[in-house]
């Protein structure tokens, strides 16, 4: 089983390589040249010398790479085009904005779903499963702004229960901060949670066609009885590996509901990145974004095999 | 009354119902919008009149004109997306199944990769570099999503490739192209129809979340995530200009998702012709 996780860690840590090459071949590589796309039409040649050398433009591509690489991996991912600061330090504090945002929803998230699957499954095929489905359906097809707009109208502005923007400070209290920042988490929980709660479900109930729970309800026990006793152990499996994933769709999620709310994360950072077209912040907040999308993705194929014991021999 | 030999549900009529209004706003939008969609009418978040249905927006245009003309703009650039994305994904994927194992493995491992960032992240990244322009996020998100395609397709033609009327093909010496457009693709087709509709509702809904981000549709087209970002700051005053728009992407969403769920239904009985996908 060692061996197994192993050889899925380092699997985790190629692709990571890949992705650090291909944000950069993105950026870098890709036909078209950053000095005049930055420079526009009305750029001279010799500004436009000037402005590749200042950038670094006038090396060969693979040499650039591996000076971004082996920089990014000592912790220097390098200075923002627009206001010289230095990346590393204005992309910190955000980080762990974004880490306490997405751990709060995530916390509120994993627990209601799973608990809320069970329910349905147990229930199946009545009102309370239905309209569990309903609701997490619609939650699913509709844009997170949307979402994050219905909130606010109601909790923010007509009932003022919550501050409708999410600014935080760093000197602020643990408390205040869980307060100021209740309303992206809630949306957040409502994206994440639909999914989770269906493939809970959905496992559950694949799980209830087996011959030993047949067998389970011959001996006399009740639907709930089996459920939790029988049926959820073996779906612990899928479950938990569909958290880990839904967990790395919160972390694209939390690009726009930062941008909705105001909140001062790495997804903002990133979108004005974009807009001011400021590479090395678009490449830094890039790797961190895709770093936790594969580290969350590695975490969920070592936990689905340390669960299921028939993923630990590979055939 | 029934389509394509079946009977749709009264969900699956709700959802056609819908797309078709859409659609057909989207098509004669020049007819039935009151106002044009670039002039400003009233004052900043009139309240919805005679004169306005639904009010005007942050720099007083006709709220309704804007959300029809909007529908023109961003179904028409997620269709687009979708169509090239599937000629893409389909192509590839296909080659993949049928080209050989080198093929496969240079095409599959590309795809892993580029699966492995966030779509979102990574079209940020490329936006970053080329800008927004209405062709380059069509091209961009359609390569994207090609390679979600790309996995179904090669799915679904790996099954198919060891049928005896392929290999029949491969003896007569039919090229490889003639076996991928004669044999393969009329057989993947029930599969791909429904994930056509899945992949219209996530580039959709994708389109719009760039958009509102400000990096999608660029002004002065009216586009329904662009809509929401302009008018976002009329909630805190309590007025509800950016659901308008907001709900007419979610309605599009729900509706498009209900006629994909039917036709799944179809597939998964048992006369289906993807019986065993």
């Amino acid at each position: 089983m060692l061996k197994t996780i192993a050889v899925r860690i380092v699997l985790g840590i190629l692709t990571l390589w890949a992705v650090s090459v291909l944000i950069f071949a993105a950026t870098e590589v890709l036909p078209g040249d950053v000095a005049s796309a930055i420079l526009g039409q009305g750029a001279t040649p010799e500004t436009l010398a000037v402005f590749r050398h200042e950038l670094g433009l006038d090396r060969p591509a693979y040499v650039r790479y591996l000076e971004w690489f082996f920089n990014a991996l000592h912790g220097d991912l390098g200075i923002a085009m627009t206001n010289k600061r230095v990346i590393v330090e204005v992309i910190a504090p955000r980080f762990m904005n974004t880490l306490f945002l997405a751990g709060y929803a995530a916390l509120i998230a994993v627990p209601t779903s799973v608990v809320l699957g069970i329910i349905a499954a147990i229930n199946e095929g009545k009102f309370i499963d239905r309209f569990v489905n309903i609701i997490s359906l619609m939650t699913i097809s509709v844009p997170e702004f949307f979402i994050a707009y219905v909130l606010i109208l109601y909790l923010a502005v007509q009932f003022e229960i919550f501050p409708s923007l999410s600014t935080v400070f760093p000197e602020m209290g643990f408390v205040e901060k869980i307060y100021t920042t209740a309303l992206p988490a809630f949306t957040l929980t409502m994206l994440v949670m639909a999914h989770m709660l269906r493939m809970t479900r959905t496992s559950v109930l694949s799980i209830m066609s087996q011959p030993y729970i047949e067998m389970a309800f011959l001996k006399g026990l009740t639907r709930s009885q089996v459920i939790v006793r029988h049926a959820l152990p073996n779906a612990a499996a899928p479950i938990i590996s569909v958290i880990a994933l839904n967990l790395a769709y919160l972390i694209v999620g939390v690009v726009v509901i930062e941008v909705v709310f105001v909140y001062p994360g790495v997804g903002q950072f990133m979108v004005d990145g974009v807009t001011k077209r400021d590479l090395p912040v678009v490449q830094a907040c890039g790797l961190i974004f895709a770093g936790a999308f594969v580290g969350l993705n590695t975490i969920a194929d070592v936990l689905a095999i340390m669960v299921n014991p028939r993923l630990r021999h590979p055939r | 009354m029934k389509l394509f030999g079946y009977k749709p549900t009264s969900t699956a009529w709700l959802g056609l119902a819908i797309i078709t209004v859409f659609i057909l706003v989207a098509v004669f939008a020049d007819v039935i919008a009151p106002y044009s969609e670039s002039e400003s009418v009233g004052q900043t978040w009139d309240d919805p009149s005679w004169d306005f249905l639904l009010g005007t927006d942050n720099i007083g245009r006709d709220m309704l004109s804007r959300l029809i003309f909007g529908a023109r703009m961003t179904i028409g650039v997620a269709l687009v997306t979708t169509v090239l994305s599937f000629l893409i994904g389909t192509t590839t994927g296909f080659l993949a199944a049928v080209g050989g194992t080198v093929i496969d493995q240079i095409l599959s491992r590309i795809v892993d990769v580029m699966l492995s960032i966030p779509l979102l992240i990574f079209a940020l990244i490329i936006l970053s570099v080329f800008g927004s322009s209405i062709m380059t996020l069509i091209l961009t998100l359609a390569v994207l999503d090609s390679t979600r395609v790309f996995r179904l397709a090669r799915a679904v033609a790996t099954n198919l490739v060891v049928m005896e009327y392929v290999e029949a093909a491969r003896l007569r010496g039919e090229g490889l192209w003639w076996i991928m457009r004669r044999e393969i693709l009329p057989n993947a087709l029930p599969p791909m129809i429904s994930e056509f509709g899945l992949r219209f509702c996530f580039n959709f809904l994708f389109v719009a979340s760039l958009s509102f981000l400000g990096l999608g549709i660029q002004p002065p087209y009216a586009d329904w995530g662009g809509m929401v970002r302009d008018n976002g700051k009329a909630i805190s005053f309590g007025l509800p200009a950016p659901l308008w728009p907001a709900l007419a992407i979610a309605m599009m969403t729900v509706g498009v998702n209900l006629v994909v769920d039917w036709i799944l239904s179809i597939n998964s009985r048992p006369s289906g012709a993807s019986a065993e996908m």
